[in-house]
Formats: C-alpha cells, structure tokens, sequence
C-alpha cells in the first residue's frame, strides 16, 4: 500500500503556539478544537460532539489501548500522530479484529507550534483512511512548558472480531511456523538516526504502517489455522518470541538466514552494536501458523506490498521449553534472551 | 553486506572447523583477548561447534569491565554535585559504582548523555557554552583515538568547557599481567584485531619471544575467529611459538599512524589500576601536562577514595582466564544484567554478559 500523503493546509489562526489557555476548557480551547481538531477529523459520529460516542457494535469485539511518547515527534518514515493510528489498529488487527472506532487523547506542551499540532493531526487524518477507522471521540489538556515532550498521544480503539478468528496461545502446538511479514528493526533504526547525540545519514524509513487490512484478508483465507498474531514493537522479534515461548511453554527455534532485514538497517545495527533482534518494529508482525497452512500464507503474503518481505523465521518445538534458540548464520546455536532493560531511549 | 556476509559463510565455516577438527591431536587453552571476539563466538555459537579438545577462555579486553569503581563514581560525582553534561557510551551505564550506576543518577536527574562519538560531546560543549562537558572517555587503544581528536578539537575550536575522564587502557601490559600469573595455563592468544589496526603489531613480538607462545592477531567476525583458531592450533600442534596477522584486510605491522599521533600528541603511558586485577604498570593512558584543562580530574580537581569491589564477584579471575562466567556460584542467580555485582555482567563485551544472553542457558540445556 502507498502512503496517503494528503495535504492540508491550515487555516489562518489568532494563535501560533499552544498556551495553557488552549487547556482550559473554556474559549480558547473550543477555538483549537474548531479550528483544529475538528476540522480535520470530520465525521458524523465526531461532529456530534458529545461527551463520549454511541457506538453500534455486535458480535465479539476487541478493545485495546496505547500511548505514544516518541521523541523526535517528526521522525523519518512518519509521525506521532500516524504512530498513534497505527499502532492502535495494529494492536487490534492482533486479535484478529477488524478495527472501527478510535478516541484519540493529547496532552500537548505549552508552546508547541500550531503548525506542527496542524501536520500531526492531518497525519492522523491521513492515517484514519488508510486503515478505514474513524476518531469518535477524544480530549485534549495541554501543561507548562517542561512538562511534557511537545506531544503526548493515547489512543483507545475498538474492532469487531473477524469470524474466522480464532487467537489463542493455547492452541499454539508443536510444528507450528512462525511468520513475521517484514523487515525487522526499520523504525528502531530510524528514530535513531535522528536522535540528539546519536545522529547518523541514513535512509532508513520507520516501517509504520496499518497491517488490518493483510490480517483480514489472511484471516479470510486462512481462518483458524493462524493461532497467534503479535506486532513485536518495543522489545523487537527477540522479546515478542521469548513472551510467546513462555506463555505458552513450548519452545521457539529460529533460523538467523531466515531474518529479513534490509541491508542498511543490518549496517546501521552492525554499526552501533545493536541487535536487530531486539530494535522496534511498528509496521510488521508475527504470525503463528499451523505447519501444513504456513507455506501457503507466506506466498499470499508475498503477494502484497504489505506482506511483500514475509519469511517463515522458525517454528514452535517442544524441545528446551520457554526458551528461544537461534541456529546462527553459520549453524551455531545460541540463545535468544528476552531484552533486558533498555537498549536505547524512548523510541515509541 | 560487503565485508561481513562473506565472513559469515556457513560453507567457509565449515571448512575451518573441519580443519580444525583435523589438526587437533591433544587439548589446547587459547585466550581471546578483546571482548568483542568473546561476544561473537558465543553469539555465533561457535564454541560448541568447537572440538572439546580446543578449551577457549577470555581474556581482560573490555574497556568497561576493567574501570575502576573510583572512576564510576568520578563521573558520577561530576554529573551530580559539579552539574557537569556527561557524556558516556551506552554501555557504561549499567556497570555499577560503589553506590549507584550511571543509569540510576541519570534517573535521579543527573544530566547525562549516551553518545556514541566523543566528537559529539565537543559538539555539546559547543551548543552549552554555559556549561561544563564531560566525556567519560573509556577504552583500550581502539577509542584512545578519538578521544584524544576530541581534546585537539576542542583545543582548535577554543572551547574551554570541555575535558575528558580518562579511563584508557593498553593490551600488551594486560597480557603479560595475565601470563604473569602462576596459575595461569594459557598457551597461546588471539590477540584483539582492532587495538592492532590502530598500533600495529610491534609490541606483541617481544610478548611471543618472552613467554614462548603463539600469538596470532585476528578479527571479529565468525570466520576470522575460526581462522585464526585454526592458525594458532596449528603452530600449537608445530611446538612454534610467532605472531602472526589473521586480520590483514584490516591490520599492518605499523598501524596507523595518524591515529597513534593523535594518541601521542594528548596522552601518555601512566599506570592504571584494572577493576578487578589490581594495579598494572604502564598499562594506561593519562593526559599529557600541556592538555592539563582537558582533564577532568586536574580540571574538577575530583577527589574520590579508591573504592572497594563487590568481593562475590570473580571478574578479576575470569578476565585473568583461570574462571569462566559458569564456574561463578553468583552467575544467574544473585548476578543478573538486572541485578549485575561486577561490570563483566552488563558490559556489551563483557563474558558474563555475553554467556547470559547467548549461551549461559544452553549449557544448563546440555546438562
């Protein structure tokens, strides 16, 4: 899929920069949500503005959180507020929902040019139609200057459950494939080569994208035989397998051949001694398929733009359980630690 | 990748180890000296691929592991009463001082920095001509380089709110200090591929000729270590005792000789005192009088008591090469990366921490 990049621009204003007015309640923050969000964020549930949303729901549903503190906010590759959307609706296509409806919180810093809040929200905007969700309700607070990072965002977002969909760890078994559907340690690497002290020229791209639409075109098509879907995000493949091994008892064998990684990002690892294990993704995941369905997928996969790096990485084995072993590119095997601590900054 | 999936090759790999296998006839102790050689052949999984014949143990060449719990508390200090902006590579930050680590004064406020290049310390120092930076300048001859480039430049440039903590350290004294010890059983090292690029190899020659063992000069990547494994396996089972260069796309006899200027211009051969080994002559660098205010110690005139090191951990053995991280009763236990008692546990070429995350669990696997 191609980044929607819409254009917007923004209207002229009796205000430049965020003040603690504009979190008030009163006058001025109803002239930044006029002007603001709700200019860009149109739709008929939104413009209702009520103080929640009525929602028409049936069948299982999916609900799910997060929060988004990323520094730099404009970063290579996207933004924090396209993160927001996407990470939202990644979290709920993980369960095998098909995501609708979005709230969408800031906690803005005083002093925050309007015209970086105006480029967030139309990224937002932007975001919304790529993954076909709406933000039907939201709030807005805004504290002193050195009290936040420019821009906080949470967003909550609620999916219906595909019908196929059956997500569960428990069903994972021995055999199983794992699949990720793209290159690892993109974002992790790019936010990195924008940080104070840690710069580096690189043309490395955040992989944040939606993943919904993959999901439910696979869940169509391959229904229950996928057990287990994760968006392996702080922490990278490294954490999200060892979360999976443990949870589930079992063991995970990894191939390191088998590890798509796109050779700037594997340079730029290589370069800072960082394990792309281990680095942040926000535009793949991990898929747990049944061994007989698992060759199939990953063609499917293959076939998308989306999916289009999709490898099987390793599989499930009720050898050494709990515990992820690597067969390393020259045939040793190591372990696969769960990250310990941090290996950078905040990087989402 | 150039220069690095070629040195990853399982079928080359293979080869070695079969000539490995093949030239072994009787059980051989080999040191690798750097760190970063003891990380990849654990992140490889190359000792086992190993014959048991060939027992390799690893040596004291991690900059972070061999600071001084003083020098911790140093930097510590400056970033804590003096408000200095400090600057540190990453993995400094976890290593524990007396009291605290540099991680938990950066969560208590301080105002430190991880970098990843002295020069961008100069570069703070420029952008903060209302404070003081410090760069905790660690490292074996690899970083003494640069760091001595970041005095010059901040020499050039006028800035006279930068300085250096020096903690640098020098390969050839470690390997005598560990030869030197009467239990120790090495017979032959690879010595560290980098610190050779920067100093060539003129000073390991008279360590081959003194103590009578092999020493070949070798890289990083898997197929480099099995190479030089296999060289050094080879004079071994020759009774020859050379140096010899594995490494040669990166490594000549003379070295680099802009680097070793810039070495020379700004420090001088000093004797440091190694966490965990005591006090080695001539095994460091200090700064030179003229480069004085470069110097965070004369600058802050830092007065910090030697501090005692956590006496349940065994680093000083293991870099010594007569432990290894498994025979420590504290490995896994009660010393963890969250929870480290010695440096070698949270240094990124630390053996310890390079056995927790990579290996330390298969081994209890095999058991």
């Amino acid at each position: 899929m191609t980044k929607m990049n819409l254009q917007c621009p923004m209207p002229k204003l009796d205000f430049d920069t965020i003040n603690l007015g504009h979190g008030s309640g009163g006058k001025l923050t109803n002239q930044l949500l006029d002007s603001g969000v709700f200019s860009v964020l149109k739709n008929d549930l939104l413009d209702q503005r009520h103080d929640g949303a009525i929602l028409e729901l049936s069948g299982k549903t999916a609900f799910t959180t997060d929060s988004f503190v990323i520094s730099p906010v404009f970063f290579p590759g996207g933004d924090i507020g396209e993160l927001a959307v996407n990470g939202t609706v990644n979290d709920l296509a993980m369960c095998g929902a098909i995501p609708r409806y979005l709230s969408l919180a800031f906690i803005l810093e005083e002093g925050l040019p309007m015209t970086e809040f105006w480029d967030i929200l139309v990224s937002i905007r932007n975001a919304c139609a790529a993954a076909g969700v709406s933000v039907v309700t939201g709030d807005t607070k805004v504290v002193e200057r050195g009290k936040g990072d420019k821009v906080f965002v949470n967003t909550t977002g609620v999916g219906t459950v595909h019908p196929k969909a059956e997500i569960d760890i428990r069903r994972i078994m021995p055999g199983d494939k794992i699949i990720v559907s793209g290159q690892l340690a993109a974002h992790g690497m790019a936010i990195m080569s924008v940080r104070e002290g840690l710069e580096f020229e690189s043309q490395i791209v955040s992989d944040t994208q939606p993943l919904n639409h993959l999901v439910k075109d696979l869940l169509d098509e391959f229904g229950n035989n996928i057990k287990l879907l994760r968006d392996p995000t702080r922490g990278g493949v490294g954490t999200a397998l060892n979360e999976m091994a443990r949870d589930r008892d079992l063991g995970v064998h990894l191939e390191q051949r088998a590890l798509p990684i796109d050779p700037q990002v594997a340079g730029a690892c290589e370069l800072l001694g960082l394990d792309p294990l281990y680095v942040a993704n926000e535009g793949l995941f991990l898929a747990v398929v049944s061994g007989a369905a698992a060759g199939a997928m990953v063609g499917a996969m293959q076939r998308t733009d989306t999916g289009r790096h999709a490898r099987i990485i390793g599989e499930f084995t009720d050898q050494h359980p709990k515990k992820v072993v690597m067969t390393s590119g020259i045939g040793g095997q190591r372990i696969v630690n769960m990250l310990i601590g941090e290996q950078l900054p905040r990087i989402c | 990748m150039k220069f690095l999936t070629e040195y990853r090759d399982p079928t080359v790999a293979a080869r070695y180890l079969e000539e490995i296998k093949k030239a072994v006839t009787r059980p051989w102790t080999i040191m690798e000296v750097c760190g970063g050689q003891t990380h990849s052949l654990v992140k490889n999984g190359i000792l086992n691929l190993l014959p048991k014949e060939i027992n390799m143990v690893h040596g004291p060449g991690c900059p972070v592991c061999v600071t001084p719990v003083s020098l911790i508390d140093k930097a510590i200090y400056l970033a804590e009463e003096k408000g200095v902006i400090l600057g540190s590579f990453g993995d400094m930050l976890r290593v524990p001082g007396s009291g605290k680590s540099l991680l938990e004064a950066k969560a208590a406020g301080a105002d430190i920095r991880i970098l990843y290049s002295p020069l961008e310390a100069v570069k703070l120092a420029e952008q903060h001509p209302d404070r003081e930076v410090v760069f905790f300048a660690v490292g074996f001859e690899t970083t003494a380089p640069a760091n001595a480039l970041s005095v010059l430049h901040a020499e050039k440039m006028g800035l006279s709110n930068y300085s250096i903590l020096a903690s640098h350290v020098r390969v050839p004294p470690a390997i005598r200090a560990v030869m030197d010890d009467p239990e120790s059983r090495i017979e032959a090292f690879l010595a560290a591929g980098h610190v050779c690029t920067i100093m060539g190899t003129g000073e390991y020659g008279p360590l081959v000729e003194e103590y009578g063992i092999p020493m070949v000069v070798t890289g990083f990547e898997p197929i480099d270590l099995l190479q030089g494994i296999l060289m050094t396996v080879k004079q071994l089972e020759a009774g020859e005792a050379k140096l010899e260069n594995q490494y040669t796309r990166m490594v000549r006899p003379a070295g680099n000789a802009n680097a070793m200027d810039a070495i020379f211009q700004v420090f001088e051969i000093t004797d440091r005192s190694w966490r965990g080994m005591g006090e080695i002559p001539a095994s460091g660098y200090r700064v030179r009088e003229p480069y004085a205010a470069y110097d965070a110690t004369r600058k802050f005139m830092v007065n910090i008591a030697e501090a005692p090191e956590n006496p349940e951990c065994i680093s000083g053995a293991i870099m010594k090469g007569l432990a290894k991280p498994l025979d420590c009763p504290n490995f896994g236990t009660k010393c963890k990366p969250e929870t480290p008692l010695g440096a070698p546990m949270v240094s990124s070429e630390g053996a310890c921490a390079a056995y927790y995350n990579f290996s330390g669990l298969l081994a209890e696997m095999d058991a």
